[in-house]
């Protein structure tokens, strides 16, 4: 065993031997390389200046190298925007769209934004406002850049494209041997977390890749999870969908869309493609944070989250998990292995209310799950992110819709209890009084959405 | 002719294959090191004890240096020589720079700040206008006070007086290049500098200042930054200073870059402001008297807040005649970072102001807010028929675009003052039959156009029938409402400290007919180099590719002014103009000679030169006239003329021109939590006769974009005590890529500007960022839609701001 990383850069072979874990890809292309197409522009994944295509056995994807750490890249192929033009110099479609139509000003956005839409080309991906709501421009307003993408998706992919799937693919060019912070399996982790409790575990790094470049905290040991390909199934059966720890939110999203489509929306919304790429449904759980958006809509759904630690395993209601502002029900030891949601009929609808309507933090997140039988409300399953310390359903307010009739009467008796159920606090994102209000008006909007009255400024046109 | 022709920016190949070099790309040596400001973590007060001992014994560290290690702590400010490069004990704002760590990597140095022990003596910081109000903490002695005619007797004899106020919060850049420098010591005691910024001259003088260096000991080198937008017009400063300081200390080179979180700590922001207005009006919302306070934070230095609240106040009119007029301006003092420069310096503070009252004397009155914009407006400058023809041709061919009649020797600069005099020169444009209307600083407007222009755009945008349309919509709507807005925007052209209005270049012609092209303006992504490059390879009569374009440089062209109010291309094209012309006239005159013609019969077209009936390659011609020995070097130098200011007594003629444009958003809001979405823009925006038409079509939309994300989604939230709490793109919100306009045309009023600029063009950079207010205006429609009392919207309008309002409106 060495802890040596290998990967393939721009159809290249790279070997990194012992890299600091937490060393990004970023500092590593930029200084160890001095591959400087690549841009530093927030360094917290937040502005995709950083953005390159990472392409494993699930095919090319966007991430921001700002916040992958070079463990995780182990085995695959980095391509940044030097290798999107062709080995010859030839440009990318979508470079020469770029220059032809006035895509750049500044230009310092530009390599991320190359390669989000290089990414998309590949893939024949057309909804240019997601593929690109991870890559800020200040300068264009970016309708020429869509002009550009638009202009060059008729064009041929250009084969040196085609050559990291290759690559990933060739046995011979799998990784010979893993550091040793990386598990290939559960059981291996499981076995490890246990003898090292105090570790950091690393799945998709995107809120620890902060701790890392924000708030400079020197991690020790770590794990890397990204290894653990058990932990990355999506099971379902006739009762259940079961989403192992892994999993990433871009996995997710087609086996929740035909199941619960205004979940689908929301995760679509939650970030970027970079960060869906890389952040995964356990991480999201496991940081205990208040404002991830996930936990109130699976909450919604009635979910189970599934623990281990060592052989050991537990399930219990996830709402369960959150105990207080940074404090969950997990034992030293122990780590998130799955979440299940059971099937059912949808009714759930999920309202993200933030400052800008892409990739923010919700002020507010509503995940509401309410059945009407005959007109009458038989269950509601109603929690919120960004109310109160921990994802939170609204159990006053759930305990007076069931059992009453469906009405916008009894939808404004309903709203009067937000205040049984929320203390929220005023921050940057919103005051305390537009988090309570809102929260409340999110339960007539789904009332208004479920009369079929227009609620949805996305689906208004001029 | 490669004027007016859509080329790409010249850098875009190189901007997409990630070639293209900013100042963190450039190699460096091994040795060089990198740097890190260690900040204050309280607002206002005193440090007592700085424990670095832990920073000095930090990995990778290699120098660390408090204010108290410095004989003299040299000053960052770009005016008052009040802004330590570190703090000499008194804390004035919560991020100011506090210690120097100089390290072996960026990271090193990064993580090296974080083991400083300080402790405080904390002071009550003043964080607020109000605070600042109440204990008179203001620069100037008191506020600036420009008046026109007599506005308490309009005020008080008006059928109807409307008043109120408006809040606007400032603004971050996120250039999304952080700001950067780098300085190479050189074996002699100079210093050369790589900056990321928009004032090369000042970092020059800056720096030399610091290292008690002549100014022609300090070389300063910009080839490009990622943005700029007026945030690296002097803050800057701090980076070079700082890397010179250690270069010059340890003899090794220094870097130094924010990390983003320090960049939004450290620097200064757009200007937030509150201005109290009262207007008297007759029963038509025709303005008879205009009063307006303006109020704004500038942080705790001086910086270019005076000349960012006077432009606030030259634009308090925007596109109104307003007969009478008052603008009082106070200029705060507060324990916050140093607001600066930012795209439209106050003017869009100011013109926010006034398209406010617009909005709320149509709503007081019952009319159409367009309808009482037009009755205000000024008059048109040319007659009816120009107007509408605006699109088509121009009134005949303006002079001297191709003649071959030097810049700069026909100035003729009027002088005396008085209200009454007309500042205009010849080349301004011409007076108005029956004298033109004034400003309320008693500037003559005489090149309105907003007039056609507004028709132009109304009618083409179909503003009645939608407007119509959308109050049906609306009737119908429980929850969402929409709503429409045409707002102008008319931006005054010119530094107003005079004395900034001039510029140089330095063009050579090489034996093989190739150019290289220098001059004093920065590129920041605006395309200066390319429009520019343009103006050479025209008047040369070859191909723009012939031209180098070459990284600013204070040791090619010397004491220049910031790229900085629109002026860019003004400015320097001029300057090119004028060194290209100069190597022409002089090969015309040999070929003439050479050829026994006049040299006026010597044409340079289509990349030969015509002398009398022969064609020579230019290749060729400029080899014959070096072998002639002539020199075929030249600088230029241009300054504008025809202009004269006096800020305190708030006379004169501060603008050459006024550049002017407009716009019609609609948009939609959710009642229920505020959401809101632009659904379609159109713009007709005046940029002359443009130079080069797709890079002032990408700053027209660029720029409203910006402004728009200036008034809806970018907020900045201090707590109480003093923290920035938006201060990453976690937190704070700029548009991304959906908040465009779903529906979005922009168009060029393709008039010749009749002052007499670069070809006839208009500046582009600053004015199309108040095209974004129309959203703004929109929003609030929107908000007016859902009952009868005044929304009172304020900005940014925020999702919160705008469900505030919908509240108020249903009262």
């Amino acid at each position: 065993m060495t802890d040596t990383v290998r990967f393939h850069l721009n159809g290249q072979p790279v070997e990194v031997p012992a890299p600091p874990p937490t060393r990004t890809l970023l500092d590593w292309l930029r200084e160890d390389m001095g591959l400087t197409g690549t841009k530093e522009g927030c360094n917290e994944g937040d502005c995709g200046a950083c953005t390159i295509i990472v392409t494993d056995e699930n095919g090319p994807r966007a991430m921001n190298g700002c916040i992958l750490f070079l463990p995780q890249i182990d085995g695959k192929a980095v391509r940044t925007v030097e290798g999107i033009s062709g080995p010859d110099g030839r440009m990318h479609p979508i470079q020469q769209a770029m220059v032809d139509l006035h895509g750049s000003q500044c230009g310092f956005c530009t390599p991320g934004i190359v390669a989000s839409l290089a990414v998309a080309h590949l893939k024949g991906a057309t909804d240019y406002d997601d593929v690109l709501a991870g890559n800020l421009c200040r300068c264009t307003g970016y309708a020429p850049i869509i002009r550009a993408a638009e202009a060059a998706a008729s064009h041929e992919v250009p084969e040196w494209m085609l050559e990291d799937a290759r690559l990933v693919g060739d046995p011979a060019a799998a990784p010979q041997n893993h550091p040793p912070y990386a598990p290939t399996s559960a059981d291996e982790l499981a076995e490890w977390y246990l003898a090292n409790p105090d570790a950091v575990l690393i799945a998709g790094a995107t809120d620890v890749g902060l701790w890392v470049t924000k708030a400079l905290r020197h991690l020790d040991p770590v794990a890397f999870l990204s290894g653990c390909d058990d932990l990355k199934q999506i099971t379902s059966t006739e009762d259940e969908i079961r989403f192992g720890a892994m999993v990433s939110f871009t996995d997710m999203m087609p086996v929740i869309a035909p199941l619960h489509p205004s979940l689908d929306e929301m995760l679509r919304r939650f970030s970027s493609v970079q960060v869906r790429n890389a952040a995964t449904v356990g991480g999201n759980i496991a940081n205990g944070s208040p404002i991830g958006d996930s936990p109130p809509a699976l909450i919604a759904l009635e979910a189970t989250l599934h623990l281990r630690k060592g052989e050991a395993r537990r399930s219990l209601p996830l709402e369960e998990f959150f105990l207080d502002y940074g404090k969950q029900d997990r034992e030293t030891g122990e780590f998130v292995e799955a979440v299940s949601i059971p099937r059912q009929t949808d009714r759930l609808r999920c309202y993200k209310l933030s400052k800008r309507f892409d990739q923010d933090i919700s002020a507010v997140c509503g995940c509401l799950n309410i059945t009407v039988e005959n007109g009458t409300v038989t269950a509601a399953r109603i929690a919120y992110g960004g109310m109160a310390g921990i994802p939170k359903r609204a159990t006053n307010v759930e305990a007076a819709l069931i059992g009453q009739a469906w009405t916008e009467a009894t939808v404004r008796e309903a709203m009067a209890r937000y205040g049984d159920d929320f203390t929220p606090m005023s921050d940057m994102r919103a005051s305390a009084h537009y988090r309570l209000t809102t929260a409340a008006n999110m339960l007539m909007r789904y009332f208004h959405e479920d009369q079929g009255v227009a609620t949805n400024v996305l689906e208004v046109s001029a | 002719m490669s004027v007016r022709t859509p080329l790409p920016h010249d850098s875009a190949p190189l901007h997409v294959t990630g070639r293209a070099r900013y100042v963190d790309d450039i190699p460096t040596p091994a040795t060089c090191l990198h740097l890190a400001f260690g900040m204050a973590q309280i607002a206002h007060g005193r440090i007592t004890s700085m424990d670095l001992d832990a920073v000095r014994s930090a990995q990778g560290v290699v120098q660390v240096i408090a204010g108290s290690d410095l004989d003299e702590i040299p000053d960052c400010s770009p005016s008052a020589e009040d802004e330590p490069l570190l703090s000499d004990g008194t804390i004035h704002y919560l991020g100011q720079p506090v210690f120097l760590v100089a390290a072996t990597s960026h990271l090193a140095a990064r993580r090296a700040v974080t083991l400083a022990k300080i402790t405080y003596e904390e002071a009550t910081p003043l964080l607020t206008i109000d605070a600042a109000l109440e204990a008179n903490s203001r620069f100037e002695d008191g506020p600036r006070v420009y008046e026109k005619g007599d506005v308490d007797q309009a005020l008080s004899s008006a059928a109807h007086v409307i008043e109120g106020r408006i809040e606007m919060g400032g603004q971050e850049h996120f250039y999304l290049e952080g700001q950067a420098a780098m300085a190479m010591p050189q074996d002699n005691g100079d210093m050369i500098v790589h900056s990321s910024t928009q004032h090369p001259t000042e970092i020059q003088h800056k720096v030399a200042h610091a290292l008690h260096l002549p100014m022609n000991g300090v070389r300063v080198e910009t080839r490009r930054m990622g943005g700029g937008f007026g945030g690296k017009e002097s803050q800057g400063n701090h980076l070079a200073i700082a890397c010179a300081l250690i270069a010059h200390r340890t003899g090794l080179p220094a870097k130094m870059r924010y990390d983003r979180d320090d960049d939004f700590m450290i620097t200064g922001k757009r200007h937030d402001f509150r201005i109290d207005y009262r207007v008297g009006v007759n029963d038509e919302g025709r303005i008879a008297g205009a009063e307006f306070t303006q109020m704004t934070r500038c942080g705790w230095a001086l910086d270019l807040s005076l000349p960012v609240a006077d432009r606030a106040m030259l634009h308090a009119d925007n596109a109104y005649h307003l007969p009478a007029a008052r603008i009082t301006s106070h200029r705060l003092r507060t324990h916050t970072q140093s607001a600066t420069a930012f795209r439209g310096f106050g003017g869009p503070q100011g013109v926010v102001g006034i398209e406010r009252v617009m909005d709320h004397i149509a709503h007081a009155l019952g009319l159409d807010p367009l309808q009482v914009r037009q009755r205000n407006y000024y008059d048109d400058a040319f007659g009816a028929g120009v107007a509408q023809g605006g699109l088509s041709a121009p009134p005949g061919p303006p002079e001297d675009i191709s003649g071959t009649k030097k810049a700069g020797t026909a100035h003729k600069l009027s002088s005396g003052t008085g209200a009454s005099k007309r500042f205009g020169g010849a080349h301004s444009p011409e007076p108005m039959a029956g004298g033109a209307q004034t400003t309320p600083y008693h500037m003559e407007v005489t090149d309105f156009l907003l007039n056609g222009l507004t028709e132009k755009l109304a009618t083409d945008c179909d503003y009645a029938a939608r407007k119509a349309a959308i109050a049906e919509w609306n009737a119908g709507q429980p929850v969402l409402k929409k709503g429409i807005a045409l707002t102008p925007v008319k931006f005054g052209i010119s530094f107003t400290l005079t004395h900034l209005n001039q510029a140089g270049a330095l063009v050579h012609v090489y034996a093989d007919g190739s150019v290289h092209m220098n001059h004093g303006g920065t590129e920041m992504g605006q395309g200066l180099n390319q429009k520019v490059a343009q103006v050479a390879a025209d008047r040369f009569g070859i191909s723009p590719d012939m031209v180098k374009i070459t990284a600013t440089d204070t040791g090619k062209v010397p004491n220049t002014s910031a790229t900085a109010a629109s002026s860019g291309s003004d400015l320097n094209g001029m300057a090119v103009k004028a060194a290209c012309d100069t190597i022409r006239d002089r090969m015309a005159e040999y070929l003439a000679t050479e050829h026994q013609v006049k040299p006026h019969q010597v044409r340079f077209a289509d990349g030969m030169v015509h002398v009398g009936a022969e064609e020579i390659p230019f290749a060729e011609a400029a080899n014959r006239v070096y072998m002639g020995r002539v020199s075929l070097s030249a600088t230029g130098y241009y300054k504008t003329p025809d202009i004269e200011w006096d800020r305190i007594a708030g006379r004169g003629r501060p603008f050459f021109y006024f550049a002017q444009g407009a716009a019609c958003s609609e948009v939609v809001i959710d009642t229920l939590t505020g959401e809101n979405r632009i659904l379609r823009t159109d713009i007709l925006h005046d940029a002359g006769s443009s130079l080069n038409p797709a890079i002032d079509i990408g700053q027209i939309e660029g720029g409203f974009v910006q402004g728009a994300g200036w008034l809806t989604t970018e907020e900045l939230v201090w707590d109480e005590t003093g923290r920035l709490r938006t201060h990453a793109p976690s937190t704070y919100k700029i548009p991304a890529c959906s908040d465009r306009p779903r529906i979005f045309n922009v168009a060029l009023w393709d008039a010749p500007n009749p002052a007499e600029t670069i070809y006839r063009s208009k500046a582009v950079g600053e004015p199309p960022l108040m095209l974004g207010i129309s959203v703004w205006s929109a929003l609030a429609d929107a908000v007016s839609a859902c009952g009868p009392n005044y929304p009172d919207l304020q900005a940014p309008a925020t999702a919160e701001a705008v469900l505030a309002a919908v509240a108020r409106a249903r009262g």
